[in-house]
């Protein structure tokens, strides 16, 4: 009897819409957000994950909208990230109905931010995402560094670092995403899933290349971490979240089942 | 049918949204549910739900600021009441946060932070979903199965005095109680209004309970 191993679906979202093909064989409109997260509240996600992918201010209205009307029928935890920059922008969500925002690029311009988040707020609703890329070369010590833009701008600054300082600063949780794993369907960068994990005395979930169920255990078993999240492979039908679970407790771990 | 009004305790703190949602989802038509700060409602309430977030000292203060004391304390003594999370920590006497708070001292007891050994895979906070074993048996477990699984996010845990008032545990590391009742009084370390199925269950019979 202990906590259970979390699987969290993510879901991209623009303009009040979920974008990036959500594809289930009996839903109506798989576009709209209240209706897919209540399909993967149904399969037995552990949390759900929006993310605003264009994150501009005409975008925020719609946004809080659609976190208004998932949490009025969706009851389980609710990350929003994507544009949250100031303590205005998370009191917004959190009491749209958010339980958790999950901060980026926001954290490397003002790192201050995150420390007046969680003192405000508190630890347990600041989500820290970190999207790091693998900069050794082939037989060096392995070494990542924390890239911005979608993985285009380099910051120069160490990962574990990084994330050993959100720890300190106060956040509840890091959203860990390799870059180079991203979009490949390869697995996670377990290495650098373990790298922070082991270093930080917070929860770490662990993102960025899952293509087939086997990976998602991995993320937990090697990488270490505490809940894993994905996209597509749950999005395309391929699998049901119910689905992951079992394959997961196959591997010995505990689920919510 | 008279209507029952049940208030949800706002202290300008937490996500009062999620609580009243998810309790008007499952209220009978009857029902009306109130986010309110005004001691008058929680005097008039049948029933009243205190839920919190954050750290125990900022939710001292606004319940200071607010005028919620002295409302808090009387309603968890005389009507149906619900704590949820740090709804349920600041009920207790003392806790260990912030170097060291009093808080309502409804239930005799210290609140605690979690500790591992050095070495130790368990992390701080508490966060995710863990079984609850009921143990006792209350109107507020009814059709929830033993060792059902709720959402938890907290980095310290209660220990009443009197262990009597146990009425769940959870282990995290530790065995520690996650929901304790005495009288008309219960009160969750986890987050029902996050808890899906379980969780509405537990909404569904507070709102049938009358506090016996």
């Amino acid at each position: 009897m202990s906590l259970a191993k979390r699987i969290i679906p993510c879901l991209d979202v623009d303009e009040g819409r979920v974008v990036k093909g959500v594809q289930f064989v009996d839903i109506r409109d798989a576009g709209d957000p209240v209706e897919v997260a209540k399909r993967y509240d149904l399969q037995g996600a552990d949390e759900i994950t929006f993310l605003d992918i264009k994150a501009t201010a005409d975008n925020r209205g719609t946004m809080i909208h659609m976190v208004e009307d998932v949490a009025s029928q969706v009851f389980i935890p609710l990350t929003v990230g994507g544009g949250i920059r100031c303590v205005e922008d998370v009191r917004t969500m959190l009491n749209a109905g958010a339980d958790k925002v999950a901060i980026n690029s926001a954290a490397i311009f003002n790192p201050a931010f995150v420390k007046e988040a969680c003192d405000v707020f508190g630890s347990q609703c600041i989500v820290v995402a970190i999207d790091a890329k693998k900069v050794s070369a082939e037989g060096e010590d392995n070494k990542w560094e924390i890239f911005t833009h979608g993985g285009r701008k380099e910051t120069g600054i160490d990962a574990v670092d990084w994330a050993k300082r959100m720890a300190c600063l106060g956040a509840g949780e890091l959203l860990v995403t390799s870059m180079d794993r991203d979009g490949t369907k390869v697995g996670f960068d377990i290495d650098l899933t373990r790298a922070i994990s082991d270093n930080v005395s917070i929860p770490v979930i662990a993102s960025g290349g899952v293509g087939e169920l086997s990976h998602l255990a991995k993320g937990i078993t090697e990488g270490h971490a505490e809940a894993v999240l994905a996209a597509s492979i749950f999005h395309f039908g391929e699998h049901t979240v119910e689905e992951a679970k079992l394959a997961m407790q196959k591997e010995g771990i505990e689920v919510r089942l | 049918m008279d209507q029952k009004l049940v208030a949800v305790i706002d202290y300008g703190m937490g996500n009062l949204r999620s609580v009243s949602k998810a309790a008007e989802h499952v209220a009978p038509n009857n029902t009306r549910i109130l986010v309110t700060h005004n001691p008058d409602d929680i005097a008039a309430a049948d029933a009243v739900i205190f839920p919190g977030q954050g750290a125990a000292k900022a939710c001292m203060t606004a319940l200071q600021e607010t005028g919620m004391i002295h409302p808090v304390q009387a309603a968890a003594k005389e009507k149906p009441f619900l704590g949820i999370c740090m709804g349920l920590q600041v009920l207790m006497g003392h806790s260990d946060e912030n170097k060291g708070v009093n808080c309502l001292d409804v239930i005799p007891g210290n609140v605690k932070h979690f500790e591992f050994e050095e070495n130790s895979t368990l992390k701080t906070p508490h966060m995710g979903w863990n079984q609850i074993q009921q143990t006792q048996e209350h109107a507020l477990w009814h059709k929830i199965p033993q060792d059902s699984r709720f959402y938890f996010v907290h980095s310290y845990y209660v220990q009443p005095d009197n262990q009597d008032y146990i009425s769940g545990l959870t282990t995290h590391g530790t065995t520690f109680p996650s929901a304790l009742s005495h009288n008309n009084l219960f009160a969750i370390q986890a987050h029902p209004e996050k808890s899906a199925d379980h969780g509405l269950q537990l909404f569904k019979n507070f709102l049938q309970w009358n506090g016996q």
